[in-house]
């Protein structure tokens, strides 16, 4: 359990995060349907991604048992990916929707999601304090965000493991991408530098059996 | 009457003038086989000719084709495509083809093609096509998949193949044989050349050669095969006064009498099996150089201007000897080469042969050949081989087949040729050797998973690459699919060198990318080993016991660990495992006291007493020894099928004995055994029946349990991704390209684990696993041994290690060096270790 400007949250494992006192799950970056996304290009990757983005949600809502799910932006790959979509994907997304209300937070890989998406539309939303938004904000006052799917390395007695992971700093979390198909950007690149100013935030990184919370000073 | 076609039967053959009169003005006469060649080919037919190098095979090759131009076909377009293997070649070849032609005064344009041809030239080619163009594979697909193919290739008359000893039995081959399939089609009645060093089965290439049209009956090339030339003359290196090392690839105790041999040779190429023996050899001759002889050294990590230095330096005749590895088995002959030495193990009896074939290229005199073994294994090794050799008996490494990445690459290229008929298509591909089998389903499912990824969710039907015409063709959905099929042509996805870093503790500014970070590189190593690893494995590297942590782009980050042995045994005897024909004819000479007359006597005491304190297995028979040491319990065996089968053996024995309660500790292998060690005491637990010899061998553990390490393995990612790339499901990497190595390593990792995990069976999976199994993890010649030795093994507990066991034991510990300044210590260890092992194992009281 950790806070951000005096509310509770709880990162999980499966990279979305908890908010008990708003009963909310927030994930960021599915990007569903990266698979399909170059196919009119010739490049015809494995089309699971979205099933395995989406049961993986699925697995974390039984988990938790939200009232909401809220979805931090680029929760699509692209514009198209909706209408991409395999009808058995579709109905594992209302079914999902059919089980907790899901609001849809524009990314900009994902600016004018289909109205017909199970769920609510918003740019940014606010709960208690904190803005909820796809992208990092230098100015923000409070924020949770996504978009730039953290990873983080460290190394331990000689060795040196890299995984996703969340970053929390005293007035933001950013989360990992969600995704099957999605990579991570190492927090001590530059896009994370103005955000980040010094050390003065924790990463929690994702492992395969437990999270691991680590001061920022301690990864490379 | 048979159809093979002796020299001997055509010495009436003559050729044609001007060939006649220009063969006599240089006082030459045409060899047997040129004739032989000349009227097969002339008479309408394809042939192979089998020829030892320096027997004139090129010019054999071309002759009918330049007679034939010479008599009224040149100037009507494309006349004969000549194909080689080595790109580098081509221009030379044109070269040295064009001064007969031009002394003859014929009127033969001849030009070579490459990838390294500008494209003005390319153009002109296509327009004004030469008599006869010298080129690649990859370049006959690229030409039959052009516009206009059908124009260009019309008068084709006869498509010359050379080494295609070398490449029959790989993907690449596989790609020409589906290519040639598709000039059938253009040029009908193209006569096929064949040129090849000696193989085991000619009727293999015979076949390969020519279009199969019926299911039982093999259409075959007719066959000459050139006089072998003098038999060659092989003496095998045992200095008497040295120890014959039970261990290591150096052969630094033959250093002396090498030495003395290159002295005594006009020129000597001397080769070696790695990269870093030839490295390390170079550096010793020279510190002995006392004459200052002119040795160089050639490998295929040498920058391109340095190896053409080398190469134009021998063809002076300005050099003594030259150390090199394989990059000198193949291609035109530089020089006047009296001796070929090979230090190390033969590895393989067509290797050999090859490579002294590289000796004297005045063909009737016999080529002079030194075996240098660099350890006891080795001299059995070398005997072998030189039996072999005198026997002429060759491995039987034969063409590919069936390689499914292969087949999908060039159904898009039909595609980009233009539209086909699927039953058509199938039609022309099974009368491609390799894809005769093919059946019709495997080929719609090659159709289907190059038109929409071969999905069971149909994702993809809206953006098809193949879409259906009315009359039942299909066609290329959209002209820019052509172009990015022409970018990734060809099978050669280039196998990499990986860096060895220490993982840092240091901490880096601020900003600075990932990829820029990380320790001291230790050195580097080849991609494939990596590849055998799984994050966490231990393995020695430069002196020192490492853990691998993680994979990255072309990085291999580790940590130092604590442990004083590996669990995994790393490479040292160099990239080629030992053949299964020269394996059999090693456990053979073990089996026969009566043939070990002609080595060394040291080597006679070692296995004289391994018979005495154990025992030596029968040919057919598996010899399995267990035996305590220093608190551990060891179990050798003597498979002898080569370090890739050894490895993937030894990481199934370790599961299976982990599973068994006999809590194993690591293994190490080399081309001959299997050492393991366990906590638990092996000889008790099979005296009393809780472990079975039997059982723990079973050919079962080939299904789950290889499955098991599989999944775990980075191995198979890196194969799926060869195959991914080959197939075009993703794109190949270019320099200079956005699309960063890391990025598409980690895509490819993505993409095999969802596929994995969704859709098991999917048909690149299949293609990637047929490849492992006949790769990396040589699972079929596992699968030969297991089902060899079921019901044969021998099984000796012990109480001490065997003589015959030394040699494995010695791996443990051992590397290959790549910093020298670690040398010395590892040198030093290894000697404690070494002595004591020998003392144990020796002690005849």
């Amino acid at each position: 359990m950790m806070q951000l400007c005096g509310i509770e949250l709880h990162p999980c494992l499966s990279g979305a995060a908890w908010l008990p006192a708003y009963g909310a799950l927030l994930v960021a970056d599915l990007h569903l349907e990266k698979g399909s996304a170059r196919a009119h290009r010739g490049v015809q990757l494995p089309p699971y991604d979205t099933r395995a983005g989406l049961a993986a949600l699925d697995a974390a809502i039984t988990r938790w048992k939200p009232d909401r799910v809220i979805l931090l932006g680029d929760s699509f790959h692209d514009g198209g990916g909706p209408e991409r979509m395999d009808a058995s994907d579709r109905a594992m997304l209302d079914a999902i929707g059919a089980r907790t209300e899901l609001t849809w937070i524009s990314g900009n890989h994902d600016p004018d999601l289909p109205h017909d998406l199970p769920g609510l539309h918003a740019r940014e939303l606010a709960l208690g304090p904190l803005t909820l938004r796809h992208e990092p904000t230098v100015k923000a006052a409070a924020e949770i965000a996504g978009h730039l799917h953290p990873a983080a390395a460290i190394v331990r007695r000689g060795r040196k493991v890299r995984a996703k992971c969340f970053v929390l700093s005293p007035n933001r979390l950013i989360l990992p991408a969600f995704g099957a198909y999605t990579g991570g950007l190492d927090v001590r690149h530059e896009a994370f530098r103005p955000l980040l100013p010094g050390d003065a935030f924790r990463v929690v990184m994702v492992g395969r059996s437990s999270l691991h919370v680590l001061p920022g000073r301690a990864v490379l | 009457m048979d159809d093979r076609v002796r020299q001997e039967l055509d010495s009436t053959v003559r050729l044609p003038e001007p060939f006649a009169g220009w063969f006599a003005s240089r006082g030459w006469q045409p060899r047997p086989h040129q004739l032989a060649m000349h009227a097969q080919v002339s008479a309408g037919k394809s042939a192979l000719l089998i020829a030892p190098t320096g027997g004139g095979k090129t010019l054999a090759g071309f002759l009918p084709s330049l007679v034939e131009l010479s008599q009224g076909a040149a100037g009507k377009g494309l006349h004969t495509l000549y194909v080689s293997p080595l790109r580098a070649l081509a221009v030379d070849i044109a070269r040295n083809l064009e001064a007969p032609v031009a002394e003859m005064g014929l009127p033969i344009r001849i030009e070579s093609r490459t990838g390294d041809t500008p494209a003005h030239k390319r153009q002109r080619q296509k327009t004004n096509p030469p008599d006869i163009l010298i080129t690649t594979p990859e370049q006959v697909s690229l030409l039959m998949a052009q516009e206009g193919a059908k124009h260009y290739f019309a008068n084709l008359k006869t498509i010359i193949l050379d080494e295609l000893h070398a490449l029959a039995p790989t993907k690449r081959g596989c790609l020409l044989a589906l290519a040639i399939a598709r000039l059938e089609k253009l040029a009908p009645g193209l006569k096929r050349v064949g040129l090849s060093a000696t193989v085991a089965r000619p009727d293999s290439l015979r076949a390969w050669l020519m279009p199969q049209r019926e299911a039982d009956v093999e259409d075959m090339a007719s066959f000459v095969e050139a006089r072998g030339g003098a038999d060659p003359d092989i003496a095998i290196l045992s200095p008497a006064e040295e120890r014959m090392p039970w261990s290591g690839h150096s052969a630094v105790y033959a250093l002396p009498a090498l030495y003395e041999a290159i002295k005594a040779a006009h020129m000597a190429l001397i080769f070696t099996n790695t990269r870093s023996q030839a490295e390390r050899l170079f550096h010793e001759l020279w510190t002995i150089n006392e004459d200052a002889l002119p040795i160089a050294l050639h490998h295929g990590s040498l920058d391109v201007s340095q190896r053409r230095k080398v190469e134009a330096a021998m063809a002076a005749g300005s050099l003594r000897a030259v150390v090199c590895t394989s990059t000198l088995d193949l291609g035109i002959d530089w020089g006047d080469v009296d001796l070929v030495i090979n230090v190390g193990a033969p590895k393989g009896s067509s290797r050999i042969l090859q490579r002294i074939g590289r000796a004297n290229h005045r063909y009737d005199e016999p080529s002079r050949a030194l075996l240098v073994p660099a350890n006891r294994f080795e001299v059995l090794e070398c005997e072998a081989a030189r039996a072999a050799a005198q026997d002429g008996a060759q491995d039987a490494e034969g063409p590919v087949e069936l390689k499914r990445d292969v087949l999908a690459q060039h159904i898009l290229g039909c595609a980009v040729a233009g539209p086909f008929h699927p039953d058509e298509l199938h039609a022309e591909i099974t009368a491609a050797w390799p894809y005769r089998n093919l059946t019709r389903e495997d080929f719609d499912q090659a159709v289907d998973f190059v038109s929409t990824g071969g999905y069971a969710l149909k994702a993809y039907e809206r953006y098809a690459k193949l879409k259906s015409m009315p009359d039942g063709r299909l066609r290329l959905a959209h002209p820019r699919l052509a172009q990015a099929w022409r970018m990734n042509a060809g099978t050669i996805v280039e196998a990499e060198m990986i860096k060895v870093r220490l993982a840092s503790q240091r901490k880096s500014s601020a900003g600075r990318p990932l990829q820029n970070w990380g320790g001291k590189v230790l050195g580097e190593v080849e991609e494939w080993f990596i590849e055998q690893l799984s994050a966490g494995d231990t393995f020695l590297f430069a002196g020192q016991v490492l853990r691998l942590e993680a994979v990255e782009e072309l990085n291999a980050y580790v940590s130092r660990s604590s442990a004083t042995e590996p669990m995994i045994p790393s490479y040292q005897g160099g990239k080629f495992p030992l053949s299964t024909y020269l394996a059999s004819r090693v456990r053979q000479m073990l089996a026969e006291p009566a043939s070990w007359g002609s080595l060394p006597a040291q080597v006679r005491d070692w296995l004289n007493v391994q018979r005495w304190k154990s025992a030596l297995p029968r040919p057919d028979e598996m010899l399995v020894e267990t035996f305590p040491r220093a608190s551990k319990h060891y179990l050798v065996c003597y498979p002898f099928d080569g370090r890739l089968a050894h490895q993937t053996l030894g990481m199934l024995l370790t599961r299976r004995l982990e599973r068994a309660g006999m809590k194993p500790l690591g293994f190490v292998c080399n081309d001959y055994a299997l050492s393991v060690w366990c906590v638990r005491d092996l000889s008790l637990a099979i005296e009393t029946g809780h472990l079975s010899l039997a059982q723990l061998f079973d050919e079962d553990m080939l299904g789950d349990d290889l499955d098991a390490w599989l999944a775990e393995s980075m191995l198979m990612k890196r194969t799926f991704r060869t195959c991914a790339i080959i197939a075009g499901l993703i794109e190949r990497r270019w320099p200079g390209q956005e699309k960063s190595g890391r990025q598409m390593t980690v895509s490819a990792d993505l993409i095999y684990d969802v596929l994995r995990s969704h859709q098991r069976d999917h048909w690149l999976l299949k293609a990637a696993w047929d490849d492992a199994a006949s790769g990396l993890i040589d699972a079929r010649r596992l699968a030969q041994m297991l089902a060899r030795i079921r019901g044969h093994i021998i099984h000796k507990p012990l109480d001490a290690v065997s003589p015959l066991a030394v040699p494995v034991m010695l791996e443990i510990g051992r590397e290959p060096v790549y910093g020298e300044a670690n040398d010395a210590l590892l040198a030093e260890a290894a000697r404690d270790l070494e002595s004591e092992l020998i003392g144990e194992a020796m002690r005849l009281v």
